[in-house]
């Protein structure tokens, strides 16, 4: 029995449920709490709060998911990476080709206004 | 001799425990895909987000504390699911359905909170057609939001099948099915609020 779940999931325990949960509250609460106050220049704000959003996603991968190195998690492991991968090509790829078509379509437009 | 049939009965039992895991592994895999899903609407989301149509923003349309409500209610609904695990690992029935129920609830609490955000947000005409932003902002809360559905439908459904069935290897390997799945849903969580919420009003 206690080898037939391992694929998905070691078996955790409240202790490790509990960390996770309050882990997840804190981390909630401060990039809540730096918007809502709104004294942080803006880039580091955002900084802040992508910086706890990570922080948090890995906290619950490894406490609600339980995800860890162990060798009976190499395939979901591998699996997670290349979702990742991928992920981060299509945001960071559409990002990319749309901020410059539109700074491209910005200059093809203004100069033609201008010289109306 | 004996010792063959006994690794031979070994082996048995090596696949039949496999079987479980696999169908967990498979499961992982279509979360992953559900992930690139996610990735294509996010990225959808991060290209339309400043194109209001001389609609509202953000700023003007989200109460931080409103979300931060929906957001505690899924966080703690991963909480009693994970006490729900927990249970079943001891193999307590009654405090699987116990803990199952207190998730449901907090789920149809966070669903109930989106569909009436929802439709004050379309009541007041600013709705998914108003524009690009406003698309994006419904295609993707809304397709997390249909994802939660689908996971309270199946908890309902288990919660039956616990009654009827009790905690079988096939209902175990099912409630840990949707255990991932829940757990996923609140790691997308995060980046919706993050994204959508946080930024949208910074």
């Amino acid at each position: 029995m206690e080898h037939s779940d391992h694929a998905g999931a070691s078996h955790g325990s409240y202790r490790s449920y509990l960390i996770g949960f309050v882990l997840s509250v804190i981390l909630t609460l401060i990039s809540f709490g730096l918007v809502m106050n709104g004294t942080l220049p803006k880039a580091l704000l955002l900084l802040c709060i992508c910086a706890a959003a990570l922080v948090q996603i890995a906290v619950q991968l490894s406490f609600f998911l339980h995800l860890d190195a162990s060798s009976e998690q190499r395939w979901n492991l591998l699996a997670l990476g290349l979702t990742v991968l991928i992920t981060l090509l299509l945001v960071g790829g559409s990002l990319w080709i749309m901020y410059n078509l539109e700074s491209r379509m910005a200059d093809h437009v203004q100069p033609a206004m201008h010289s109306d | 001799m004996s010792a063959e049939v006994l690794s031979a009965v070994h082996q048995h039992a090596g696949e039949h425990e496999h079987s479980g895991s696999n169908k967990l592994f498979g499961f992982w895999i279509y979360l992953m895909s559900d992930c690139l899903l996610f990735a294509a609407i996010f990225a959808t989301y991060a290209v339309l987000s400043r194109n209001y149509a001389g609609g509202p923003s953000g700023k003007e349309l989200f109460h931080l504390p409103y979300v931060l409500g929906e957001t505690m209610l899924l966080l703690t609904s991963s909480l009693s699911y994970g006490f729900s695990m927990l249970a079943m690992h001891r193999g307590d029935r009654r405090q699987v359905l116990v803990w199952l129920a207190v998730t449901f609830l907090l789920g149809l609490g966070f669903f109930g909170m989106e569909i009436r955000e929802f439709g004050e947000l379309i009541g007041a005409g600013h709705g998914p057609q108003r524009s690009g932003f406003l698309s994006a902002f419904f295609t993707l809360v809304g397709t997390h939001g249909a994802h939660i559905v689908f996971g309270l439908i199946w908890m309902a459904v288990m919660m039956v099948q616990l009654a009827a069935y009790g905690l079988t290897a096939v209902t175990r390997t099912r409630l840990m099915c949707l255990s991932l799945f829940w757990h996923f849903l609140d790691i997308v969580w995060i980046g919706v609020f993050t994204i959508v919420f946080l930024m949208g009003v910074m």
